[in-house]
């Protein structure tokens, strides 16, 4: 045989083989790197394979769990946040609100939307760090006032007018970052918001100006109190780096809540490197942040807990609950129920070198959805009344999943969920969550079995 | 509701809370603040033009989010004396701390002694008067507003910042990334003459000893390269 039959004959698929080390996205942005000379900022939250919740499983009802009639007992699902020290305390219909996204990274009608949904779901919209507008109090029934390290647009008549305000110490895409805004997105409206120049590109603060440690936090904690007179809540809100710390430091602090958000967690612009490696998983994050509130005594009781970061689903909302959390934030999953990332408009995001479903380039101010843009051509597209109904069915869906799952799990209300209605699927599941191994009572890292 | 405000509060026997409640709920009128002994938050939060004075020193955050109130402490004031005021005036006789006047949007800001780091730290319009020297990072990310010193600035002054202009009379210690020095212009010997006189502080310097301090405009924007545009147009040699 000649060189040449065997060239036909021969099975050359090694030839297109890919590098699991030197995969094309690694490739990609190599060159990326070298063609700019900048890292890569963008949007969205992680990418990569993470551990996540679907690593856990409910065990249900059986011999000797009874459930619940999925379709005629009731299943509570309300919070009540702050009802020791704020006058005010913030009353949610739902154990799901709607995570911090600044106007400025979103469209003044994305904002609106997000209000009129939560509104309808009986839930509360956050603002971000940029400042109040007057559209989002007016679609919010109940709104969070963010307390950035950047103060942007910080006004003492908007932090009267909320009903609950959120320290916000870091965020789960990039704990120890801080906000970023690219100039496409600052606009006049948004630069005069932030008294920022028009077109600059805005890297905020990491750290508070005014305080500089847990001792000061209380210190400061006390002054937003006695400026809203002790009426309304207050957060803290850490990505999720060291939780078990965090929170007991927040509690510490004096916080009435302290909402946790894993390295899942979305953003409007970052560095690339910063959403990927930077804090540890949701599913990792809130077992330890409920140690901490339980050593303290004060889980379920004075002080809440809000886990954040890569929520997507009734379950999802009812393992975080099942692990301790009193409540879940959402971000991404908001947006994408108002319209981020439709396949309906699959052309223009390929026009923009990406595609729908894959869409990440919040930072950009491209948004054909009109969502993460101040664009008023592009956001005009978006229509608040419908985008509002969007997230309410939405809202409306997690709910309902996590009832189903409780009463499945025989809890007459949400927050009877506990991790002994939990199985992990994964060694590493099992060991970051404290739920044993499915079919075995092995926790990985703790002796003997559970209870 | 509005409440006519007593003459003095004493607060070796009132609460912070009782004297800011009432503060809260006055429309006009001037009071005394005695026995403050450090106390955190004194007179935070106040809207109406009402004329405060507190004898003694003060904890943190006196004076917080000032709106139309003056407030004039007798004494020294500790870490955020008048945190994002956005109007009317505060000020001390003594020494501030750190970050005196940060994120202030508005008003009037005077500490007739040295100030801390990070005075003016993020501040967004705000017009401080410093008749001492101030610390390291000061008006760190300073985004708009006048900072007046009449003495000395520390390390790293106006690190980072955008459209805020700074006034040092005596020596800075070093200027932080994208500060640079600019020519003192007509407006800027009045607007340091204004301030002065503001700060019932012309007798003490002359507009024409100060140097001025502002942003290069450097960090603006990210420096973004792009190789493959310049040889698709055949720009590169
Ligand atoms: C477009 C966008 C803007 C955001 N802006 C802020 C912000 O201003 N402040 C903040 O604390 N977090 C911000 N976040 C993070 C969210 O508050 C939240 O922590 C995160 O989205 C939760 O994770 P999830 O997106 O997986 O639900 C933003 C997220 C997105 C997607």
């Amino acid at each position: 045989m000649t060189d040449g039959m065997m060239d036909g004959m021969t099975d050359r698929s090694w030839q297109h083989r890919e590098s699991y080390t030197f995969d094309r996205h690694v490739i990609a942005e190599i060159r990326r790197a070298a063609n700019t000379g900048i890292y890569r900022i963008r949007g969205f939250g992680a990418k990569r394979p993470l551990p996540t919740l679907d690593d856990l499983v409910f065990l249900g009802a059986s011999m000797s769990r009874y459930p619940l009639e999925g379709y005629r007992e009731a299943c509570g699902t309300d919070v009540i946040i702050g009802a020791e020290r704020a006058e005010r305390p913030v009353r949610l219909k739902i154990p799901v609100t709607i995570a911090g996204m600044s106007f400025g990274s979103l469209s003044a009608q994305a904002k609106e939307a997000l209000g009129r949904g939560a509104s309808v779901a009986g839930t509360s919209t956050t603002t971000g760090d940029g400042g109040m507008t007057q559209e989002e109090r007016g679609h919010s029934e109940t709104l969070v006032y963010q307390y950035l390290p950047s103060r942007y647009g910080m006004n003492p008549d908007d932090l009267r007018k909320a009903d609950a305000i959120e320290v916000v110490v870091g965020q789960g895409a990039k704990p120890g970052g801080g906000g970023m805004l690219m100039g496409q997105k600052i606009t006049e409206r948004v630069g005069e918001m932030r008294t920022l120049p028009v077109g600059i590109d805005q890297r905020s603060a990491c750290r508070h100006p005014d305080w500089t440690g847990p001792d000061d936090l209380e210190i400061k904690i006390q002054e937003l109190r006695e400026i809203t007179d002790w009426q309304i809540p207050i957060y803290i809100k850490v990505g999720a780096a060291r939780p078990f710390y965090d929170t007991a430091l927040a509690v510490k602090a004096g916080a009435d809540c302290v909402v946790v958000d894993g390295m899942q967690g979305g953003t409007a612009a970052t560095q690339d490197v910063f959403i990927e490696h930077v804090g540890i998983p949701t599913i990792a994050a809130i077992p330890e942040a409920v140690r901490a509130l339980q050593e303290l005594d004060v889980h379920r009781g004075s002080v809440k807990l809000i886990a954040a970061g890569g929520i997507r689903s009734g379950a999802d909302v009812a393992k975080a609950l099942a692990l301790g959390a009193d409540a879940v934030s959402i971000g991404t999953a908001a947006l994408i129920a108002i319209g981020d990332n439709d396949p309906g408009l699959d052309d223009e995001y390929r026009a923009l070198g990406s595609a729908a479903g894959a869409w990440e380039d919040y930072q950009d101010g491209t948004d054909p959805a009109g969502i993460t843009t101040q664009n008023p051509e592009l956001s005009a597209r978006l229509d608040p009344v419908i985008g509002g109904r969007r997230l309410a069915n939405y809202l409306q869906v997690l709910t309902l999943e996590a009832q189903t799952l409780a009463r499945a799990n025989g809890k007459s209300h949400v927050h009877n969920l506990e991790p002994e209605d939990l199985a992990a699927l994964t060694v590493e599941a099992a060991a970051m969550a404290g739920v044993p191994l499915a079919g075995t009572s092995w926790i990985p890292g703790r002796d003997g079995p559970r209870n | 509701m509005s409440l006519a405000l007593p003459d003095t509060f004493d607060l070796a026997d009132t609460t912070v809370r009782e004297l800011n409640r009432s503060l809260h709920l006055a429309e006009g009128g001037s009071c005394t603040v005695l026995n403050p002994r450090g106390a955190h938050s004194v007179a935070a939060g106040l809207t109406s033009p009402i004329d405060v004075t507190v004898d003694g020193s003060v904890g943190y955050y006196c004076a917080g989010m000032n709106q139309q109130a003056t407030v004039h402490v007798n004494g020294n004031a500790s870490t955020g004396l008048a945190e994002n005021i956005m109007s009317g005036t505060v000020r001390v006789t003594g020494n501030a701390t750190m970050s005196a006047g940060a994120t202030g949007h508005g008003g009037l800001v005077v500490v007739e002694g040295n100030a801390g780091a990070r005075c003016g730290i993020s501040m967004k319009g705000v017009d401080i008067v410093v008749g001492g020297n101030v610390g390291h990072m000061s008006a760190f990310m300073a985004q708009a507003g006048n900072l007046v010193v009449l003495g000395n600035a520390g390390d790293d002054l106006g690190d980072s910042l955008y459209e805020a202009r700074l006034f040092v009379r005596g020596t800075v210690a070093s200027l932080g990334a994208d500060a640079v020095e600019k020519e003192m212009g007509p407006e800027h010997l009045g607007i340091v003459a204004d301030l002065l006189e503001k700060a019932d502080m012309s007798d003490a310097a002359n507009p024409s000893e100060f140097r001025r301090y502002g942003t290069a405009r450097q960090l603006y924007n990210f420096h973004i390269d792009d190789i493959d545009a310049e040889l698709a147009t055949g720009a590169t040699p």
